[in-house]
Order: C-alpha cells, then sequence, then structure tokens
C-alpha cells in the first residue's frame, strides 16, 4: 500500500479550521467546567443538606455514565425540551457546536467539582478558622484563603484534566461536529484515505497532549519544591 | 411538561430486531459487558507485566514501558479506536482478509476488545507501578535479603501487597472501561448506547431509550464497585491495610 503525504496536505487549512475549533472547545469547557465545578464542589462540602445532596447526586450521576450519553442526551432531547418549554411550533435548532459547549461544561464540572473538593480539603481546617477568627465571612475567607491555595495544589490535576478534556472534545464526531477528527474523518471518506488521515489525526493528537504533559510535569516539580 | 413520553414503548416490536425494544437494549447490554470483560482481561494482564517492568532495575525495560504507557495515554481513544478498526488491518493483509470475510460484528468486537483493552493496560500500568513503589523500599531488601531471586521478591512479597493497594483506583479504572465501551459504537458495534440512540430515533422516544441506558450505567458502575468493595474485604491483610474501604 502506498502513504500519501499530499492528501494531508492539501487538507491542512481545513484540519486547522478543525483544530482551532477543538482548541476553542477545550479553552471554553475547561473554563466553565472550573466555574461550575467550584461552584458544585462548595455546595457539595456545604453545610446545608440539600444543596450537597443535589451536587453530590449531580456529581455521581454525571461519574457514572459515558460521555457518548450524555452528548446524546442533549443532542436530542434539548431541542423537544425546549420546544415545550416556551411553545413554539417546531424544535429550535442547536445544532452540534452549541449542544457540545453546554454539555462538556456540565459534564466536566462534575470531574473539575470533584478535584477541587480534594483540593480544598487538603486545606487545613486551621486555616478556615484563622480566617473566621480574622473576621472574614464565609465568601471572604473562600475567595482569598481556601480557593487561592486549594488551586494552587491541585493545578497538576487540572492541568492533566484539561489534556483529558482535550482529547475527549473528539467525541463530538458522534454528533457530527466538525473539530480536528470530525475535518479529519470528513477528509479521509471523501478521499478514501483512511490510513494518512486517521494515523496523522493520531500523530497530531500525540504530540499536543505529549508535549502538554511534559510541561505538567516540569510545573509539578516546581510546585512541589515550593511546598 | 408538554413532549409526549410513552414507556409502553418498551413492550413494542422493535422495527429493526425480533421481539421488542427492551429486548432489543438487553442484548446491547450483554454486548457492552462481553466487550467490557475481554478488555478487561487483557488490561489487566497486559497492565500488570509492564506496570511491573517499569519498577525493575534494566533502564531500557523502564523506558520501553514508559513509552508504552504515553502512547496509549496521549492520543484520544476514539482516535485509536479508528485506527484498530481501519487502519491496522491496512498493514497485516491476513487480518484484513478475516475482517472482510466474516461478519462485521465480529469484526468490529475484534478491534473494539483490542483498543480498549491496550488502552485500559496502559492506564493499569501506571497504577500498578504506583503500588509497587509505595510500598517501603524495606520490602524489595528484605525479599532479597531472605534469598529470595528478584522474580520471586515480586511474587511472593511486592505484587501480593500492591495488588491489594491499588484495588480502589483498579476500581474506577474499571467503571470507565465500561464506560468507554460505548465509544466502540463509532465503529458500528450494537452496544448499549447505540441501541438506545436507534431505539430513540426509530421511536422518537428519545427520553425514554436514553433514560434506560442511563439506568443501566448506574446500576453497571454501582454493581462493579460493591463486587471490588467486597474482594478488597476478603483479601485484606489483618491490621496492615484497613478492610473494607469505600
Amino acid at each position: 500500500m502506498n502513504f500519501d503525504l499530499g492528501v494531508i496536505q492539501a487538507a491542512l487549512p481545513y484540519l486547522w479550521k478543525g483544530m482551532q475549533y477543538t482548541l476553542e472547545l477545550t479553552v471554553i469547557a475547561t473554563l466553565g467546567g472550573l466555574f461550575f465545578g467550584t461552584l458544585l464542589a462548595l455546595a457539595r462540602l456545604s453545610s446545608i443538606k440539600p444543596l450537597s445532596l443535589v451536587a453530590t447526586g449531580y456529581i455521581n450521576l454525571m461519574r457514572s455514565i459515558p460521555l457518548v450519553l450524555v452528548l446524546f442526551w442533549f443532542f436530542f432531547l434539548m431541542p423537544v425540551v425546549i420546544q415545550s418549554l416556551t411553545g413554539a411550533e417546531r424544535p429550535p435548532f442547536i445544532g452540534p457546536d452549541r449542544t457540545a459547549i453546554i454539555t462538556f461544561i456540565m459534564f466536566e464540572a462534575a470531574y473539575f467539582a470533584e478535584i477541587m473538593r480534594a483540593g480544598i480539603q487538603s486545606i487545613s481546617r486551621g486555616q478556615v478558622n484563622a480566617a473566621y477568627a480574622l473576621g472574614l465571612n464565609y465568601r471572604q475567607s473562600m475567595t482569598h484563603i481556601i480557593l487561592p491555595q486549594a488551586f494552587r495544589n491541585m493545578l497538576p490535576v487540572l492541568l492533566t484534566q484539561t489534556i483529558i478534556l482535550f482529547q475527549d472534545t473528539s467525541l463530538v464526531y458522534v454528533i457530527s461536529g466538525t473539530d480536528f477528527l470530525g475535518a479529519t474523518s470528513k477528509i479521509a471518506q471523501r478521499d478514501s484515505r483512511l490510513v494518512e488521515m486517521y494515523t496523522f489525526a493520531a500523530v497530531v493528537y500525540f504530540v499536543i497532549s505529549f508535549s502538554l504533559s511534559l510541561l505538567v510535569k516540569r510545573l509539578q516539580k516546581k510546585i512541589a519544591i515550593i511546598r | 411538561m408538554a413532549f409526549n413520553m410513552d414507556w409502553d414503548v418498551f413492550t413494542q416490536d422493535a422495527t429493526v430486531a425480533d421481539g421488542p425494544w427492551w429486548e432489543y437494549l438487553v442484548a446491547g447490554i450483554g454486548w457492552t459487558l462481553t466487550l467490557s470483560a475481554c478488555a478487561w482481561v487483557i488490561a489487566l494482564v497486559l497492565g500488570s507485566v509492564i506496570g511491573t517492568l517499569r519498577t525493575t532495575e534494566r533502564t531500557w525495560v523502564v523506558q520501553l514501558g514508559n513509552a508504552w504507557v504515553e502512547l496509549f495515554r496521549n492520543v484520544p481513544l476514539l482516535v485509536q479506536m479508528f485506527l484498530w478498526y481501519f487502519v491496522v488491518p491496512e498493514f497485516i493483509p491476513p487480518l484484513k482478509r478475516w475482517m472482510v470475510g466474516t461478519e462485521p460484528i465480529y469484526a468490529q468486537f475484534m478491534a473494539a476488545v483490542l483498543c480498549l483493552g491496550l488502552f485500559t493496560s496502559a492506564r493499569i500500568a501506571e497504577q500498578v507501578r504506583a503500588g509497587i513503589q509505595s510500598l517501603p523500599r524495606g520490602q524489595r531488601y528484605a525479599g532479597l535479603a531472605v534469598g529470595l531471586t528478584q522474580a520471586q521478591t515480586y511474587r511472593y512479597v511486592l505484587l501480593p501487597m500492591a495488588f491489594r493497594i491499588i484495588i480502589p483506583p483498579l476500581t474506577s479504572e474499571t467503571m470507565n472501561l465500561i464506560k468507554n465501551s460505548s465509544i466502540a459504537l463509532t465503529i458500528g458495534l450494537a452496544e448499549l448506547t447505540f441501541r438506545s440512540r436507534e431505539m430513540g430515533e426509530l421511536t422518537f422516544q428519545f427520553f425514554p431509550a436514553f433514560a434506560a441506558a442511563t439506568v443501566v450505567y448506574i446500576v453497571i458502575a454501582m454493581s462493579a464497585n460493591r463486587i471490588m468493595a467486597f474482594i478488597e474485604r476478603r483479601v485484606a491483610v489483618p491490621g496492615y491495610i484497613a478492610g473494607g474501604g469505600k
């Protein structure tokens, strides 16, 4: 069999567009997931029982079903639910892109929440007590004392999760999203060049994820010395 | 909520198979579990071997093990699935002939088992390595000092303790594997998620279909968790590692 690099070269502009979408999705899902994940972690650790029960239930639910199934839930059901809520005549068109963003934020929030919870719990009780003793309220002690330290402790794990997220975004393929893998597979099928295109995709994902994980390792060493 | 939900849909005839829809979904659960079980065996065997090799003193063996782990960890599972199904057979002509000649489901199953097994083996190798390295160094020295060979030290001293320590992370890897098996739907393997989507698309009853799949995944995850906790209790060394766990 012959390996035709020309196919890849010709498709590069299109693939780059796909990669931009992949990166965009990764960044948005990370930031959104971090935001909601932190709220979820705080809710889970909250002393208000119902709040902590709801948060725990949500986190466990998201962590026990496959991401593919979550994508399907939102892709097929959100239009119908919105239609029934607004009373519109037809289900609104949401499309794979917006579905992916919403799904990934909601899914990753559960994973980030567990990381954040571990981070918050790693801060010694004395810190909280000291903050209260100084007269800070809950919100102030969280934003100024606990969360900055928790974020720092958890930074390597958070970044590793982001690398996993970067790889997981390839799953938008199942709802026909055109991310990097989606673009690759569209070209592969159009030109019947599956071997070249999928090998290329694997190499690109590997190079990016591997370099990022090396960076995380270096960062980890740096942080470990300071502590 | 106004949208119509028809829970009787499960007893209606499946348009794509003999029997009602619930039977069609149950057959999907069978594929999900069979796929996960086969992949799990491969992953555990390979992962243990590679994880152990990564703690030996031969540098090139360690590096080979590290390369294995990095390779499978840094390529998305979905891409690996495509590689095993579309790309690898192109380089192995006999395999290609077999895949073209046999029923598609066997070809899909084989590719999915290999893909999930090797992917998970890299993750288990990492757990096994961490487990062995978390043991006090004195254990290895003690084993060698009483005259055991290196292999015997691993077999009778290090591995029995390491495997007990890593049962909790192994549990979550097992659950990840079961969830990851849904990715086999991208190469057409009709496992649970595939079938629930098909049922939704053909009956327009997405909610009951996905709800059923979700409940099944939760039940499977909880059962896997219970089984592993049971094993953990059964094999706990009295007075060393707190028996039970969560």
